[in-house]
């Protein structure tokens, strides 16, 4: 069942089109990955579901991203960046916790949807640090600072930040790209496990890490869609070759 | 293989080029030395000549007709009183400026033309603050020659400097910060009040107290608003013994502040008049110096929780 789809989706960053008529349909409680080289594209493409662009002048979109089910184009004019960063989640490819305590961290995309009660506050938090697999090692430890974690875990925390808020879509913008081999194998892991309850989207430089944890994987390459298709089926039978000359390690 | 062969050509070629390390070291060490060396015979002069002055009485005397009696009183008090209200003007009115300018306002030419004026601003001397406040507080609004008059104007004058140490300390926060706080759904000002704001406070604090130490040596324009030099008698209290306690009718009584103080001995013929300078000169500098130590003690202390 889709979860969001991008139709005809260009992307301006002032006269420059950097996404060009984009399709894309993201599956429910799936992971979808979007690859390709470096400057293709696959980051500002995410960057579009929770209007990340608005932040900065000279942006323009055009086309729609619907979220079903209430079919909603996030990308209308009408709606508001901060109604959709609502309902979206993000995780950074650099972990950003902010200089606040572990439980501050978590707690405050629960603080600015205008959660007050300190109980139903402490039980959300738990249950993202939990979710986000970092409960047992932050449980005694809620109040320190965020900087004090290890790489690996301040990415987690802020995968547990951006589950706290039940978000109706979970995008991942190269979650592993400064992280060192074991703590990238225990986010990937954890996105393996989150995807029975939330719809991810992520963006990965690294084939193998899209092979490993997602079910449908986009190849984009300059700002355009080239190919896009079940996980499995991309990797062994592309059907476009410039798909395969990239996969197979010929190119980029 | 390597470009020069031999080893000892390799090491010759080294040394020769560290020569040049060791020439500008100690030109720079030199540069240093004039500035530092500088302040230092400046400021054990001033206080090889004031401290024999320098006792409890000085301090808690009000000046006088007779050198060995006059005292600082109603110049630090003036003074501490006079900073307290620059800070409660420019810090409210600076950080906002700042923050506006870096978190809210459009990016275009207007935002430049502003931004190019207050650097400006900064550059105006403090003696057309003093012109300005004379036409606008002391006659226009009525204030008079009082310490609100005074700290206005010195409000004015430090404003640029805190405008951009705001600026400064909100660039320094990485974007990644900001971002992520958008992203979980926060407006700008849910941004500024639980991000942008606590995380430049080190930087907006040092600004502002830097600020102030340079104000609270500011002569021209005080002067220029009618500071009197001679005043043997305090603002009024600002507590009172009945309802409603506070009482602010101290901002606009008349005032010294200790640089005057000291430009005013300083005129005088008598030898000991200038004694008494030298000791309240000791005293701003120590006042000064207090404040920076302040500044560099807090950045530490806010800065501590925060690494970028």
């Amino acid at each position: 069942m889709a979860k969001a789809e991008a139709k005809g989706l260009s992307f301006y960053y002032g006269e420059y089109r950097a996404l060009k008529d984009l399709n894309l349909v993201v599956h429910e409680n799936r992971v979808t990955a979007l690859i390709g080289p470096s400057g293709c594209g696959k980051s500002t493409f995410l960057r579009c579901f929770n209007r990340m662009h608005d932040l900065y002048p000279g942006n323009r979109y055009e086309g729609e991203i619907v979220l079903h089910p209430d079919n909603a184009n996030l990308l209308a004019p009408t709606v508001d960046p901060i109604e959709v960063r609502m309902r979206l989640s993000m995780v950074f490819q650099k972990p950003n916790p902010f200089p606040k305590s572990i439980f501050e961290n978590v707690a405050y995309g629960l603080r600015v949807r205008g959660e007050r009660s300190r109980r139903a506050l402490a039980d959300k938090v738990e249950v993202a640090l939990r979710g986000a697999a970092l409960w047992d090692e932050v449980k005694d430890r809620l109040q320190e600072l965020a900087f004090n974690l290890s790489g690996g875990q301040q990415q987690r925390l802020c995968i547990a930040r951006a589950l706290a808020t039940d978000p109706e879509l979970l995008l991942f913008d190269e979650p592993t790209s400064s992280l060192d081999p074991i703590a990238t194998a225990s986010i990937e892991e954890l996105i393996t496990e989150l995807k029975q309850h939330v719809t991810i989207l992520i963006v990965t430089h690294n084939m193998q890490q899209a092979a490993r944890v997602s079910d449908y994987t986009a190849y984009m390459y300059l700002g355009e869609l080239i190919e896009f298709g079940v996980t499995d089926e991309l990797f062994i039978k592309p059907r476009n070759k410039q798909t395969e000359d990239y996969i197979t390690g010929r190119f980029g | 293989m390597a470009y020069v062969k031999d080893l000892s050509a390799i090491r010759a070629l080294i040394a020769s080029h560290k020569r040049w390390d060791l020439v500008f070291a100690l030109c720079g060490f030199a540069a240093l030395m004039v500035g530092v060396l500088t302040f230092v015979a400046l400021f054990a002069d001033m206080a090889i000549q004031g401290l024999p002055r320098l006792n409890w009485e000085f301090l808690t005397n009000f000046p006088s007709r007779r050198p060995a009696q006059a005292g600082i009183l109603s110049a630090w008090v003036g003074s501490c009183l006079v900073m307290l209200v620059t800070a409660f003007f420019a810090v409210p009115l600076g950080v906002a400026t700042g923050i506006y300018l870096e978190e809210y306002a459009p990016k275009n030419w207007v935002t430049d033309l502003i931004e190019i004026n207050i650097t400006n601003l900064a550059g105006v001397p403090s003696i057309v603050y003093g012109l300005l406040a004379l036409g606008l507080f002391v006659y226009q609004f009525g204030l008079g020659q009082s310490i609100l008059s005074a700290g206005l104007t010195l409000a004015l004058l430090i404003l640029p400097v805190v405008i951009v140490a705001t600026r400064e300390s909100i660039r320094a926060i990485p974007q990644g910060i900001r971002e992520g706080a958008y992203a979980l759904g926060g407006t700008q000002w849910q941004v500024c009040r639980d991000h942008i704001i606590p995380y430049s406070s080190a930087g907006i604090l040092t600004g502002v107290i830097i600020g102030m130490a340079r104000a609270i040596g500011e002569t021209a324009p005080v002067i220029t608003i009618g500071a009197l030099t001679f005043i043997a008698f305090l603002p009024p209290a600002p507590m009172k013994t009945e309802a409603p306690f506070l009482s602010f009718d101290w901002v606009m009584s008349p005032f010294t502040v200790m640089p005057i103080q000291m430009f005013n001995w300083t005129s005088r013929p008598e030898a000991a008049f200038l004694q008494n300078a030298a000791a309240a000169g000791f005293i701003l500098v120590l006042m000064t110096l207090a404040m920076n130590g302040l500044a560099i003690y807090l950045r530490y202390r806010i800065r501590k929780n925060i690494k970028w």
